[in-house]
């Protein structure tokens, strides 16, 4: 739909601005079609995993919304995103079960071992927090994930041991957790 | 025409009116909140629901029109309990106290509250999160406060055409306001405090300087002078109980004396100073374009409304060389009150303190603009609103509607009719014209009354044109000349009309730009509500100032004539460029 050649590179890792050009393509091609906005946001997180500012800037000028408009679009559907994912992701059960048997402190340690909240990821893009539906494993509760690994019956004061493994296993240049 | 009974009245109203305007007709009076005269009907509240017979369900009269033969009943046992408890659900995530807050008394929660006999809040709920943003030396935003009415959106995106306020996030979790729940610095915000002026809750007002004026006022070692922008004469009154359109001019200047102000001044004086600067301004980029002696840009636009400007920097940064580089009058007395004044009275300027009383908000940002410190300390210190100058006379138990009239101190206190009406949409170009014309033809304008009526009253867009003909001698490049003048007011008008203009649809040599509808009698910090009703009176106040004076050009202002004599020398001269002009920066729009 988009031709990649007119000024994008197509490498792996693109740039920011390369990016941002890729968006402007976008952009060049939905301005004038009537109610282009959510469109075209769908197309830019899909360009930058997350939405960051400065593509919202960039989709605010090209089809002429306010920032404040575009944002209240943003922050009104729950597919889109501001904050980066990370390469894995903690899900923590907040089903029935788990909610009632400690998820919420379960959670709670999750944010304060990490020093992030439910949908962002941490600085090193290593792991984004979110909150999930049952997992299945109610008798075992409460329950959390990381990418495919589930583990159970976690007391909330465990939750350090676990991410500093995670670290120790996935990220071992760095060792110690954030 | 159609035929109804509201609460057993039979009711003939036209077709398409609403059940609410029907009622009010009949002098039935349903409750509302999110409506607003002139502005919105979007049915999203619910507070003004009644009773339709035969309908499935209550209807919100504001937006549902009126239908023969509907019987409609406004007190309904049902009508009532579903506006009980929109209201009690309202209060319920509010948290403020009434006591302590601007709106006190003034506040329309407050007031549906008590007419509805609300009596306790039976959903003691969990509240919505707090955001309290005074990022801005012009306004404040509480969201506690907020009700969802989206008054505030609907006159900054529509009225305003800025857009810098939209509801972010969803469910209970809502918030109106800038970008993210951010805050108002953040975004493309022109301080024109349209919101404020719609507001009906204490969630967004003025950023209040009351305190700072009382400590200046309690300084001895201080000089305090207060300047009184010509809308304010027109709408002080009605902080006090008076009639909209009630002129209070010599009231106005008794209370500020009897605040302890050391001189109580005019800004209609420094609106004559830019009468005198500006329309040099124009005459010689008129010159300069008609002889081709230089590249000028035309249409040259006017300079008074610091929302204006800022918006002009935001959205049209390629049109800067456009506007008058004249400093809006407020800035002018500010530099001339800490140059030529002070010099007058043996001061220096950091020795003294210029207050502004402005209908204004963005006036309190455009004072602390760095650009605004000619006279090497910032030039205006303070600027309040009608608004803030009413509580203080209240606070100093001054009895105001029984005040004798007083007199504005002499040398740059006295104004002329052309620098009163600077307070409606077209006074400025009227102003202008008044002085340019006779300048150039050595007679009076030629139109009733010296009014230019075409560009007067409350249409968004209006123009006007004249031809020049015998013309003295030093402007006798203008001969034949047809020049053609338009002018905007409310920030949307002013854009619809900048894209015509871009768009090649329409020409013209001078435009008068003001942000808010109506000009600064409807300013952003004038007595809440402003209706259209509330403009027409107030405009009609300040031409009634205007013909009751036997000076009305500004050109023929004695203290002009003065503080040109001892102090600029001529219009545009060298002191003029220091002091009186200014220049502009430009911004992007997100
Ligand atoms: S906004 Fe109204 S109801 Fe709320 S605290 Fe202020 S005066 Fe009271
Ligand atoms: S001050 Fe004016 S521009 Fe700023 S948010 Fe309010 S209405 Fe919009
Ligand atoms: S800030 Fe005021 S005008 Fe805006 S939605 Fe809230 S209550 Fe209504
Ligand atoms: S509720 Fe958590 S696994 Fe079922
Ligand atoms: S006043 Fe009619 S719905 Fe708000």
């Amino acid at each position: 739909m988009v031709d990649k050649t007119l000024c994008c590179s197509g490498t792996e890792e693109a740039s920011e601005e390369e990016l941002l050009c890729r968006l402007d393509e976008v952009i060049e091609e939905y301005k004038d079609k009537p109610g282009s906005l959510i469109p075209v946001l769908q197309l830019a997180q899909a360009i930058f995993g997350y939405l960051p500012e400065s593509a919202l800037k960039r989709v605010a000028l090209g089809l002429d919304k306010s920032y404040s408009e575009v944002a209240g679009v943003v922050s009104f559907y729950a597919f889109f995103s501001t904050n980066p994912k990370g390469r894995q992701t903690i899900r923590v059960c907040m089903g029935t079960a788990c909610y009632v048997r400690g998820g919420k402190q379960l959670l709670e340690a999750l944010k304060d071992k990490l020093k992030i909240e439910v949908g962002e990821s941490t600085p090193d893009r290593e792991l984004s927090l979110e909150v999930a539906r049952c997992f299945g494993a109610c008798g075992l509760a409460p329950t959390m994930s990381i990418g495919e690994e589930v583990y159970k019956r976690v007391r909330p004061a465990k939750v350090g041991e676990i991410i500093d493994e995670y670290y120790k296993k996935h990220v071992s240049a760095k060792g110690e957790a954030v | 025409m159609v035929k109804l009974t509201i609460d057993n009245e039979v009711v003939e109203v036209a077709e398409g009116t609403t059940i609410l305007a029907a009622a009010r007709r009949a002098g039935i009076r349903i409750p509302t909140l999110c409506y607003l005269e002139d502005v919105q009907a979007i049915g999203a509240c619910r507070v003004c629901m009644v009773e339709v017979e035969g309908a499935r369900s209550l209807v919100a009269s504001c937006v549902a029109p009126v239908s023969e033969g509907m019987v409609v009943h406004t007190n309904s046992k049902k009508a009532r309990a579903a506006r009980k408890m929109v209201v009690e659900l309202i209060l319920s995530d509010h948290t403020g106290d009434c006591q302590v807050c601007d709106r006190n008394d003034d506040c329309e929660l407050q007031a549906l509250a008590s007419d509805l006999g609300i009596r306790d809040i039976s959903y003691p709920g969990e509240k919505s999160k707090r955001i309290v943003d005074d990022s801005t030396p012009a306004l404040v935003r509480d969201t506690a406060k907020c009700v969802l009415c989206r008054r505030c959106i609907t006159v900054c995106a529509d009225t305003q055409s800025v857009g810098g306020i939209f509801p972010q996030g969803r469910g209970f979790a809502t918030v109106i306001g800038p970008a993210f729940a951010g805050d108002l610095d953040d975004i493309v915000c022109v301080q024109c405090g349209q919101c404020a002026a719609v507001c009906p809750v204490g969630a967004i007002s003025e950023r209040d300087h009351v305190q700072e004026v009382w400590g200046a006022l309690d300084d001895p070692t201080k000089t305090v002078v207060v300047q009184t922008a010509p809308a304010i004469r027109a709408a002080l009154g009605e902080c006090f109980g008076l009639e909209p359109g009630t002129l209070v001019t010599g009231r106005m200047v008794t209370a500020l004396r009897r605040l302890g102000f050391d001189a109580v001044f005019d800004t209609n004086f420094a609106a004559d100073l830019t009468i005198m600067e500006e329309g040099h301004e124009l005459l010689t980029r008129l010159k300069e374009a008609l002889t081709g002696e230089g590249d000028v840009a035309l249409p040259m636009f006017t300079s008074c409304s610091p929302g204006w400007i800022k918006y002009i920097e935001y959205f049209y940064p390629d049109m800067l060389d456009n506007l008058s580089t004249c400093k809006s009058p407020q800035q002018m007395f500010g530099a001339i009150a800490k140059t030529y004044y002070a010099q007058k009275i043996g001061k220096k300027p950091e020795d003294m303190i210029v207050v502004s009383i402005m209908p204004c908000t963005a006036k309190k940002y455009e004072a602390q603009r760095p650009e605004m410190r000619d006279s090497g300390v910032q030039d205006v210190d303070y600027v309040l609103t009608t608004r803030e100058l009413g509580r203080m006379i209240t606070e100093a138990g001054i009895d105001f509607v029984n005040l004798p009239d007083g007199k504005q101190d002499s040398p740059i206190g006295l104004g002329s009719g052309a620098a009163d009406i600077f307070a409606n949409t077209g006074g400025v170009m009227e102003a202008a014209l008044r002085t340019a014309w006779e300048v150039v033809t050595g007679r009076e304008l030629p139109f009733d009354n010296l009014h230019v009526t075409p560009v007067a009253g409350l249409d968004g867009i209006k123009e006007a044109s004249a031809t020049f003909t015998d013309c003295q001698p030093e402007w006798s490049f203008l001969e034949g000349v047809t020049a053609k003048v338009a002018v905007a007011h409310g920030l949307g008008n002013a854009r619809e009309l900048i894209e015509k203009i871009r768009a090649g649809e329409a020409a013209y040599h001078f435009i008068e730009i003001m942000t808010c509808p109506g000009g600064c009698i409807g300013g952003g910090g004038q007595p809440r509500m402003t209706t259209d009703a509330i403009r027409k009176k107030r405009i009609e106040a300040i031409y009634k100032e205007d013909e009751g004076k036997t000076l009305r050009k500004s050109h023929m202002n004695p203290e002009i004539t003065q503080v040109y004599e001892e102090f600029l020398g001529a219009p545009l001269g060298e002191l003029s460029h220091k002091l009186l002009h200014t220049k502009y920066t430009p911004r992007t729009k997100v």
